[in-house]
């Protein structure tokens, strides 16, 4: 074989059959259990007599039911009974299948895919998977990481593996410096204006070029978290130093001279010179400006400069009667400057945009600011228990605090909006998190993405601005 | 899993794209810890005038008279007409559950999300990818002819018309096996045990930092 791409190395290595049809086994090295797409899979392995393939490699949280109030209670301060069973049953099940949990009270506890590269249980070269679409996110670390359903769950329990057809190969390349105010959000979010919420359907994404390897991790793992938004299960990022530096001395990672072995096999996590891509597609990061989605699909996004658009001008027939019914869910006119929409709500928080460097970013908007009289809440949920600590220990709680922000426990929180944070009918939002599809954040609401600082310059202003303009705090 | 040999169903069209699986299923219903059950609150915000919580009676909340599906002429149909990136977004396998709770065997657009896809077929649900030309046509013809019926023979991996017309389609001939005989996957797999633990064994020599303590 000749040159490889990321992708191919990272399948070749798990492969542990595969049919002439290409049909194969899958060996999966990690895999991320949490709450509400566990429970059936479980039940399934109970009622079938089988047990786990291997413990080791499953790290469970609940995130997506737990309150962000108060932790003080545990699992009992859970006021939705509902939502309390299902928290209660992924604790009998970590139990009885002897899994390693990080429960609602632990420090550790957060969002699934905070924690995973936060402990060092993401690993690059690994197969990570996880019921949840946003597992794409691990691939920050050149691992390949993708979501799957609940059968898929108790498949990889029960066998360590999956079976699935190889995907295709698709380069992103971004190239050039990003702007000022510029974040990784942004990127990602223009590149699925550019590709379409289908562009990766039956590809895996390799996200490349300077402006991504100029991105920290944390920005690595928001590009990679909206992969999914572009239709790909995976999206992925080559190894580099900066990847290495995040993992050493993590609680899950190699130590001693497992760590020089590992680290002499993670250098070759990168695409070969020449590897054929089946698509490439390059963004120029100089043209890319700070983003706003504007309807009910993140692939209907514009720059902040821009204007609601009109789906007079679109000549496809069904994607103009879906931007029709996207306005119409917004409420929102053609040619409405992106900076006259007033806002309700602001959400700081997600897999996408809830680690540390997106808190700061946020916070350096909202120092020595208020927020606007006309946002009815405004709300930081960190990602973790120790993305928590580690911005109080900076200080940063205690600015979002003076500007009128509320400082919440992890969890997933009002992106999904399965606990009790969430937008009445009719409210708008500007939400770091991934998607805006019609209720998402609560039934009814309407919401807009963004990134972090934005959002935070979103509740200073009670409209969007562009963070470019942002006079100085008085 | 329940089998799919051939089904002659009723046919609905929801005429929109990016159908994603936050309004096939919305998320309050997926604090159940069953599998079955979510038939009622399919679409859920679309099909209901009023909100809905889990453990409602949903037959007496208001109906959306404007939502295509409420229509009296698709009540029992089988086979739902979508558009491009069906089943888009969460990977919830509840989308698919509450689908097939609903009655729907077969779910037919011009492309699907990957994991929505996938899905699918372990649930005994065959999603058919048609070009974008032959999907306007079925949705025309849906629209015109009331009691529009499809058969759709999945060993002969054709859809036929009322009219007579007979549309082919493609289907990975694992997911058809699979489908045709109602297999688990697990165990399947499970047949290759042995090449498993060999991987297993390779794998921790060449990597044994990905393996714990155990």
């Amino acid at each position: 074989m000749g040159a490889k791409t990321l992708y191919d190395k990272l399948w070749e290595a798990h492969r542990v059959r595969e049919d002439a049809d290409g049909t194969a086994l899958i060996y999966i090295d990690r895999h991320l259990v949490h709450e509400v797409t566990s429970p059936q899979a479980f039940e399934g392995l109970r009622l079938a007599g089988r047990t786990l393939w291997r413990r080791d490699s499953v790290l469970a949280v609940p995130d997506h039911n737990v309150p962000t109030t108060q932790r003080r209670d545990g699992v009992a301060g859970i006021a939705d009974p509902v939502a309390r069973i299902q928290v209660e049953t992924l604790d009998r099940n970590c139990t009885d299948f002897a899994i390693t949990e990080f429960h609602m009270d632990d420090a550790r506890q957060g969002i699934v895919h905070v924690i995973g590269p936060e402990q060092g249980a993401t690993l690059p070269g690994m197969t990570v998977v996880c019921g949840d679409s946003h597992t794409s996110t691990h691939g920050a670390f050149g691992a390949l990481a993708f979501g799957i359903g609940t059968s898929e769950v108790e498949h990889v329990l029960a066998t360590q593996c999956l079976i699935q057809k190889k995907s295709k190969n698709m380069q992103v390349r971004v190239e050039g410096d990003i702007g000022t105010g510029v974040t990784a959000k942004d990127l990602v979010l223009a590149i699925i204006g550019a590709i379409g919420t289908a562009g990766g359907t039956g590809y895996a994404i390799e996200f490349a070029g300077s402006a991504i390897e100029a991105l920290s991790l944390e920005g690595r793992m928001t590009v990679c978290n909206m992969a999914i938004e572009a239709g790909a299960r995976a999206g992925m990022i080559a190894v580099d130093q900066k990847t290495i530096d995040y993992i050493k001395g993590r609680p899950f990672a190699p130590g001693g001279e497992q760590w020089d072995a590992a680290v002499e096999y993670w250098r070759t996590l990168v695409s070969d010179e020449g590897a054929e891509f089946d698509r490439i597609v390059t963004l120029d990061a100089g043209l890319i400006r700070p983003q706003v989605t504007w309807g009910t699909s993140p692939e209907m996004v514009v720059a902040i400069t821009g204007v609601v658009p009109d789906p007079e001008a679109e000549t496809d027939s069904v994607k103009q009667s879906g931007m029709r019914k996207a306005l119409d869910y917004m409420q929102l006119m053609p040619g409405t400057p992106i900076t006259d929409i007033q806002l309700d709500r602001v959400f700081i928080g997600s897999c996408t945009n809830s680690r540390i460097e997106d808190l700061r970013a946020a916070a350096s908007v909202a120092s020595g600011r208020k927020v606007a009289a006309n946002i009815k809440q405004a709300m930081v949920v960190p990602g973790s228990g120790l993305v928590k600590r580690q911005a109080e220990a900076e200080g940063l709680d205690r600015i979002f605090i003076e500007a009128g922000f509320e400082w919440r426990e992890p969890g997933c929180s009002m992106c999904l909006a399965m606990n009790a944070d969430r937008l009445q009918p009719g409210e708008r939002c500007a939400s770091t998190s991934n998607r805006n599809f019609e209720g998402r954040q609560g039934g009814g609401g309407r919401t807009h993405l963004v990134g972090p600082a934005m959002a935070a310059a979103a509740a200073v202003a009670g409209h969007f601005i562009d963070i470019r303009e942002l006079d100085e705090p008085v | 899993m329940e089998k799919f040999s051939v089904l002659n169903g009723l046919v609905a069209p929801l005429d929109r794209p990016n159908v994603d699986t936050d309004a096939i299923i919305p998320k309050q219903y997926l604090k159940s810890v069953k599998r079955t059950g979510f038939g009622p609150n399919l679409f859920d915000d679309w099909r209901y005038l009023d909100p809905g919580e889990p453990g409602q009676d949903h037959s007496q909340r208001r109906l959306n008279p404007d939502f295509v599906l409420n229509q009296p002429r698709y009540a029992g149909a089988q086979i739902l007409l979508g558009r491009e990136n069906f089943g888009c977004g969460s990977s919830r396998e509840h989308a698919v559950w509450a689908l097939e709770d609903a009655g729907f065997r077969v779910v037919i657009a011009p492309g699907f999300a990957d994991i929505f896809f996938n899905n699918c077929f372990k649930n005994g649900v065959l999603p058919i990818v048609l070009d974008a030309e032959i999907m306007d046509r079925l949705f025309a013809e849906v629209e015109a002819c009331e009691g529009y019926r499809l058969k759709v023979d999945l060993e002969a991996q054709s859809l036929t018309t009322p009219a007579g017309e007979v549309i082919g389609f493609e289907v990975d001939e694992f997911r058809k096996y699979c489908l045709l005989n109602g297999l688990d996957d697990i165990g399947l797999t499970l047949q290759h045990v042995d090449e498993i633990r060999a991987y297993e064994e390779r794998r921790r020599q060449q990597a044994p930092w990905l393996f714990g303590a155990e």
